[in-house]
């Protein structure tokens, strides 16, 4: 089925050399990105979830780099592309949107500009043509008065709408996979909830892939149809929405499900997973995890868990289910 | 509001903080438009009970924030009138009001922002001991700092650190040891846990709780996140542009809002399990409208799917539902 991928991540390294030492971001991630699926990348901050992205978007910059690894876009290798060669890919066959529309749109242009502008650069049209595109985009997205909206500047618009424009131009040019960083976190939930139904038609009216990074539990469960759990550069549990939230096995996603406050009881305390996230630079050499583990064992100190395979398509990183599912 | 007071359950405990009619606007400097104002919060009358935590929610732009900072006087009001244990603070001179101001204290959202950089954590506790000659000499003042270090889970070998050799969760607990310092009766929380990864939220939330029992607090909790509030609060007061929608108890608000806006918020919050996802859940369209100028009547009425004429013309007056007090013509049940 690899041939059907929009997207395959496989054993993907990315490393930073820093002068205190070699940060490992992502140590050896990989990921399947079906046609026309929401796949979740969920974590804490300092997971490497975002550096997995930008790994795939090409946008790692010293001094970071992919080590190893492939990045398979439809079957073709883009892992190291020239900046020419990945420039045409970016925007074009796959796009990226941000956290924060404000810092990501040029506050001195028109929003429509900027958004032609990305069809301009991949796009044998004219301006004329481009322009059409872009006011015919901001309806799809779901921008009021799209003709006049075309010539506001971002600060004249509100977060949810500068949201709408980003996701725009990041669909523009019909991308295979998009791929979205936080791209609710700084907007309201009743903003938030139109966006994520957005996501939702354009999955299932574009076929787009969509890589929703996010660290939102709930916005896991709300869109996506599979989820990698990331912790400190590895992947630690990947499984189908529904599997994953019924038969939750990782440790680690128990704990981030159990500390979650929950809307339909009172609970008088919350439960916590002890400690912090471990600095990169000092990683315990067993499993990533086993320091703030309250289920580990001695061989979780000693060495480092893989994947295992408990059901179809859910993998767990724990010496827990080394052996497939017990009892 | 005297039939606010009214309306409230006997075992609460006393009143802590009173407003009545507050309003805050900005002035819009450079206007072309003539004078203009941001009308952040306009009228509203809240209550606090001792040791209660009242939390106000509401989107960004709603006023939480204001409101919150109105009400201890950390920006004057425009007008109305702020009575804390029945004695009228809002119009004191600043060198009467200090007595209360070490009454009330704030923690901050972004731990990263409120803590200057270039002091350790021994002078950013040890500055509002300071400031109200709290402690006698230098020995009992660093046996105090390390007291409330200890108190908020900080190592106090850590003493001499600075802000950023800890991590997010750490310095939210700085800040906390900062604002318990003085003993105060009444701590603003805003956003407290907004900043924090989901593991490191709860075991702050879980200190907030534990200090409120010790010291009997009372918080006033500003959040955007209903299931955090869910967790804190006693009562929830929910807020749309400058005022106050509906005011009640957290169970029952949770159970039964009562104005269409605390339903769509509560609808709109994504849950943490798949089985429970709406497809076709009724979704609040538009965004907030402009503070400056708000809608007439019902602020909400533009964004409500149903308003009517009534909701245009008139401002919703308070109306009493059990212990609940709802601000909206048509509410939901009752």
């Amino acid at each position: 089925m690899n041939e059907e991928l929009a997207l395959q991540i496989k054993d993907l390294k990315s490393h930073f050399f820093t002068s205190k030492g070699v940060v490992p971001a992502v140590d050896g991630v990989s990921i399947d990105v079906p046609p026309g699926k929401i796949i979740g990348l969920v974590g804490e901050s300092g997971c490497g979830k975002s550096m997995t992205a930008m790994s795939v978007m090409g946008l790692l910059r010293h001094p970071g780099r992919v080590v190893d690894g492939t990045i398979l876009l439809e079957g073709r290798d883009i892992t190291h592309l020239s900046r020419r060669e990945q420039s045409k890919i970016r925007g074009n066959e796959i796009s990226m949107i941000f956290q924060e529309p404000m810092t990501s749109l040029n506050p001195v242009y028109p929003v429509g500009k900027q958004v032609q502008e990305a069809i301009l650069l991949h796009q044998n049209v004219t301006k004329e043509e481009a322009k059409e595109r872009v006011i015919q985009i901001f309806k799809e997205v779901g921008i009021p008065e799209p003709e006049k909206r075309y010539r506001s500047f971002p600060h004249q618009l509100s977060g949810g709408l500068r949201q709408r424009v980003m996701i725009g131009m990041a669909m523009v040019c019909r991308p295979k996979v998009m791929i979205a960083d936080e791209p609710t976190t700084a907007l309201d939930v009743t903003i938030e909830a139109q966006i994520l139904r957005l996501m939702k038609r354009l999955r299932d009216e574009q076929g787009t892939s969509i890589i929703l990074i996010t660290h939102n539990m709930g916005v896991v469960a709300e869109v996506c149809d599979y989820v990698y759990v990331m912790y400190a550069g590895n992947v630690m549990e990947q499984a189908e929405t529904f599997e994953l939230f019924e038969r939750t096995q990782h440790p680690y996603t128990q704990g981030l499900l159990k500390s979650i406050p929950k809307l339909d009881r009172k609970e008088e305390r919350l439960y916590t997973i002890n400690g912090v996230v471990p600095n990169l630079l000092h990683l315990p050499k067993g499993c990533n995890f086993c320091n703030r583990c309250d289920q580990s064992v001695e061989k979780c100190f000693l060495e480092k868990p893989e994947l295992y395979e408990t059901g179809e398509g859910h993998k767990v990183r724990c010496f827990r289910y080394e052996g497939g599912v017990k009892g | 509001m005297a039939e606010e007071k009214k309306g409230m359950k006997k075992e609460k405990g006393r009143v802590l903080l009173e407003a009545a009619d507050l309003v805050k606007e900005f002035p819009l400097t450079n206007s072309r438009k003539g004078k203009q104002v941001v009308h952040a919060v306009s009228g509203v009358n809240l209550t606090i009970y001792e040791g209660e935590t009242l939390a106000l929610v509401g989107e960004s732009g709603c006023g939480k924030s204001t409101l919150g900072r109105t009400l201890i006087r950390l920006l004057p009001a425009t007008s109305g009138r702020l009575l804390f244990y029945g004695m009228e603070i809002s119009s004191m001179k600043e060198k009467e009001f200090a007595v209360y101001r070490r009454q009330m204290q704030l923690i901050f959202q972004d731990p990263y922002a409120s803590l200057n950089p270039r002091m350790n954590v021994k002078e950013i506790i040890a500055e509002p001991l300071t400031t109200y000659g709290m402690a006698k000499d230098k020995n009992d003042l660093e046996q105090q700092v390390k007291e409330l270090m200890k108190e908020v889970g900080i190592p106090a070998e850590f003493i001499n650190r600075y802000p950023h050799q800890f991590s997010g969760g750490q310095r939210q607990r700085i800040g906390i040891a900062r604002a318990i310092a003085l003993r105060p009766k009444l701590i603003v929380c805003d956003e407290p846990v907004s900043a924090l990864d989901v593991s490191i939220q709860s075991q702050v939330l879980n200190l907030l709780k534990d200090l409120q029992d010790e010291h009997s607090l009372t918080y006033l909790f500003i959040s955007h996140d209903l299931s955090v509030v869910k967790f804190i609060a006693d009562r929830v007061c929910v807020m749309f542009l400058g005022m106050i929608c509906e005011i009640g108890d957290t169970e029952t608000l949770y159970e039964k809002p009562l104005h269409p806006y605390t339903r769509f918020l509560l609808d709109a919050i994504p849950k943490a399990d798949p089985k429970l996802r709406n497809e076709k859940k009724e979704l609040l369209t538009g965004e907030i409208p402009s503070p400056v100028n708000p809608p007439s009547g019902c602020r909400f009425h533009t964004r409500c799917p149903y308003a009517k004429d009534i909701c245009r013309q008139e401002v919703p007056r308070g109306k009493e539902i059990g212990e609940r007090q709802v601000f909206c013509h048509f509410p939901l049940e009752g």
